[in-house]
């Protein structure tokens, strides 16, 4: 009985112990997944995993929270142009390249310093946009598929 | 410096695409037939610097090849990539049109930019792992492609597809993972000189194995050919005619050429095997294609039965087959593409690919009439088109090499092509026309060009034998001839 | 030795459920199985007996290190494995949407 009314007043998504628990942990995992793609070029990690990472916190909102309020916080056109415009801002830099001759020439601070944030040239900014690509499309793969399940049950 | 200008040009127009296309109205059209353009112009470009350079060697990112990855362009480069661009800036001229009937036209644009510069990267890279990477990326967007119509049987047929041609990838990774142990190294110039230097093994001949399995698949040779004729008819029409045209090429033939010929060495056993699967090919497509009452799966067959000339040709080896296999190649490409547009253009007008159910349509098809008669000649081998004088090519190259049975093999197998295409041709623009049809007319203008064309070259092509163009040709088929010779050249090139 | 038999073991029973099996999604499972074999086995191949991970930190030297290429490579295969089990996935449950079953021998309209 009093599950039941628990239900109707959250008729989305799951417990309230699992939304408390998202709740807090969210902000951390987008974080450490930030954490993850500025480091990439001095530690282990980098534009891929880090950009994994994001996305599963939004698909962690999504799972808790049902499909309106994690598509809220990020619409799927948003994503989709998130995804575009991270390949093409990695084409743009390798393209920078031709500044200094070739094609993916890193183009500026020519040799990167181990352990030293800011240096490495290109390298930070294309994990920056690979983070881009492989978040929103991932994310973009999960919303799709759980979408079109949706749709299924209509039709 | 206009090598990485293949791979940066369609990977931009597929994400500038998909960025703006659902915005901007006719973005998506205008900005795919000025990036496939643009491939023609550079690709014709290539043409003269390899006359003035013989090979150009382009560092990525300035590092030196054995460890940075290298683009190579070299006279069958140059030769593959004028025949990817070709068919496919006439294909998107084509599709302008055609693909008014889907929705969702960018993303189709979106997909085929990608598939190309999956084709493009892979013909200019000169190292085996971004060829791997390149090739997938190609395959991805074709299975997705397959499926674009999201109806029942072209969901089954890219399901089908999309698992083979996975297992075929992983068989060609495993093969790049063996090569790599052995040699340490993933330039292609570079795995040739460090081969050549260690005694036979039997790594060796497993990696063999293992692209031919692969490679083969992907080129659809007979015992891997099951996916063809479900995926190639499922897809749309323009689309049909880049799979058969020149996606089973770059991703099969040219692939295998390039790693078989110039990297591992061609052993007598391997020579053998190419032999037998080209005549296999050669007689169980063209048997197949027989059978058939859909147009489009008529054609898949066939694409079989002609790769299996290509192969067979190679496998032959000696520089007058190969001379044929490659022309053959070039040919297949442009007239198989215009017969699978012509399909497009008959299932435009009519809504059917069924052969029972199509009869005297030259009179209201007019031009898809005339150019199918000479796409089916010119792939039956009638003289004076060009499909004649290469399978005359590798018939007498055959002869020359010793062997007999097979050449007749490949002549008996062109009788039963001309039968099948007579077939086609009577079925669908001979007889009488159904009354329910007297008013369809003619297919849009774009359609009609780029058809006319791909006729054009059809009939042309005989030429490019001739003394005038032979040296495109010859250079292309220098490079196989090369051999071991290719990792100098590379080397050469870098110095 | 041993352990590159047990990758070829894995790569066959990846193969042997793509073959055999007639549920769509089991089929999945086993391209999967054939991916991540290719994989291990890749890895596997840069690794040298008591040798640490490529990761360089304060105060190393550089030696001892296994091979860090067939791990970056590992990285792309396993995206482009990603997006084609993604894509296959979106396919099957399209299939599932026409058909109304997962059997292959029920999905049988193209002949051939």
């Amino acid at each position: 009985m009093n599950n039941r009314t628990l239900e109707q007043k959250n008729p989305k998504g799951m417990t309230l112990i699992v939304k408390t628990i998202t709740r807090l942990t969210v902000g951390l995992i987008l974080l450490y997944g930030i954490y993850i793609v500025l480091h990439g070029h001095i530690s282990p990690g980098g534009g891929f995993a880090g950009g994994v990472i994001i996305a599963l916190c939004f698909i962690h909102l999504m799972l808790a929270f049902g499909r309106e309020v994690a598509l809220k916080k990020i619409s799927q056109g948003v994503v989709s142009v998130l995804e575009s415009f991270g390949a093409i801002m990695f084409l743009s830099i390798a393209l920078l390249g031709f500044w200094g001759g070739y094609f993916f020439f890193n183009f500026f601070l020519h040799k990167g310093k181990p352990f030293e944030l800011f240096s490495a040239g290109i390298i930070p900014l294309c994990n920056i946009a690979i983070c881009l690509k492989v978040g929103a499309g991932l994310f973009a793969i999960f919303t799709v598929l759980v979408l079109f399940k949706g749709l299924g049950e209509k039709g | 410096m206009i090598l990485p200008f293949f791979v940066i040009i369609p990977l931009g127009a597929a994400f500038l695409i998909s960025l703006l296309g659902k915005k901007l109205k006719n973005f998506a059209d205008l900005l795919a037939n000025l990036a496939t353009f643009s491939l023609l112009v550079f690709s014709l470009y290539s043409i003269s610097q390899v006359f003035a350079h013989k090979i150009l060697v382009y560092k990525v990112g300035s590092w030196i090849p054995p460890i940075g990855i290298c683009m190579v362009l070299d006279g069958l480069t140059s030769f593959m990539l004028v025949t990817v661009n070709l068919v496919s800036f006439l294909v998107t001229i084509y599709s302008v049109s055609y693909m008014e009937k889907y929705t969702d036209k960018y993303r189709f644009y979106t997909l085929f930019m990608l598939m190309l510069a999956g084709m493009n990267g892979i013909i200019v890279t000169g190292d085996l792992f971004n060829l791997f990477v390149f090739l997938e990326i190609a395959s991805i967007a074709s299975y997705a492609l397959v499926a674009f119509g999201t109806e029942a049987e072209e969901l089954e047929a890219s399901f089908k597809y999309a698992i083979m041609g996975s297992v075929a990838s992983t068989f060609i990774l495993l093969g790049i993972a063996m090569l790599y142990s052995y040699t340490s190294t993933l330039n292609m110039a570079d795995i040739s000189s460090i081969l050549s230097g260690k005694p036979v093994n039997t790594i060796v001949g497993f990696v063999t194995v293992l692209f031919l399995a692969g490679f083969g698949l992907k080129a659809a040779l007979v015992p891997f050919h099951g996916w063809l004729p479900d995926a190639h008819p499922a897809a749309p029409a323009p689309i049909s005619a880049m799979l058969s045209g020149v996606f089973i090429k770059t991703l099969g033939v040219y692939a295998l050429c390039r790693v078989f010929f110039n990297i591992l060495t061609v052993s007598d056993r391997l020579v053998f095997v190419l032999i037998v699967l080209g005549l296999v090919s050669m007689v169980v497509g063209a048997f197949l294609a027989i059978a058939q009452n859909d147009i489009k799966r008529m054609f898949a067959y066939s694409s079989i039965s002609q790769i299996g000339y290509i192969i067979f040709a190679l496998g032959v080896g000696t520089p007058l087959a190969i001379l044929g296999g490659l022309f053959h190649l070039f040919n297949h490409a442009v007239f198989k593409s215009l017969l699978f547009l012509n399909s497009g253009a008959i299932e435009y007008s009519v809504h059917t690919r069924n052969l029972e159910k199509l009869g005297g349509l030259n009179s209201r098809l007019p031009i898809t009439g005339y150019t199918s008669l000479i796409g089916s000649m010119s792939i039956s081998g009638i003289p004076p088109l060009g499909g004649f004088f290469s399978k005359l090519i590798i018939i007498i190259a055959a002869i020359q090499a010793g062997y007999f049975i097979s050449a007749t093999v490949a002549i008996l197998v062109s009788i039963v092509t001309l039968a099948y295409y007579l077939k086609f041709l009577n079925f669908t623009f001979f007889g009488k026309l159904d009354e329910l049809r007297l008013k369809i007319r003619e297919v849009p203008w774009a359609m009609r060009l780029s058809m006319i064309v791909l006729a054009i070259i059809c009939v042309a092509s005989g030429l490019l034998i001739a003394p005038l163009f032979k040296p495109f040709l010859e250079s292309a088929v220098n490079v196989l001839l090369l051999a071991n010779g290719y990792k100098e050249a590379v080397f050469g090139a870098l110095k | 030795m041993s352990e590159y038999i047990l990758c070829f073991a894995l790569f066959c029973i990846g193969l042997y459920c793509v073959l055999r099996k007639r549920n769509i999604i089991k089929i999945i499972i086993g391209l999967g199985i054939i991916e991540y074999a290719v994989n291990l086995f890749f890895v596997l191949i840069g690794y040298r007996t008591h040798s640490r991970a490529p990761i360089l930190a304060k105060g190393q030297s550089i030696l001892n290190m296994v091979d860090p290429l067939p791990q970056a490579l590992v990285l792309t295969s396993i995206v482009i494995g990603l997006a084609v089990t993604a894509l296959i996935v979106a396919i099957a449950i399209r299939i599932y949407e026409k058909y109304g079953t997962f059997d292959i021998t029920k999905i049988r309209r193209l002949k051939g």
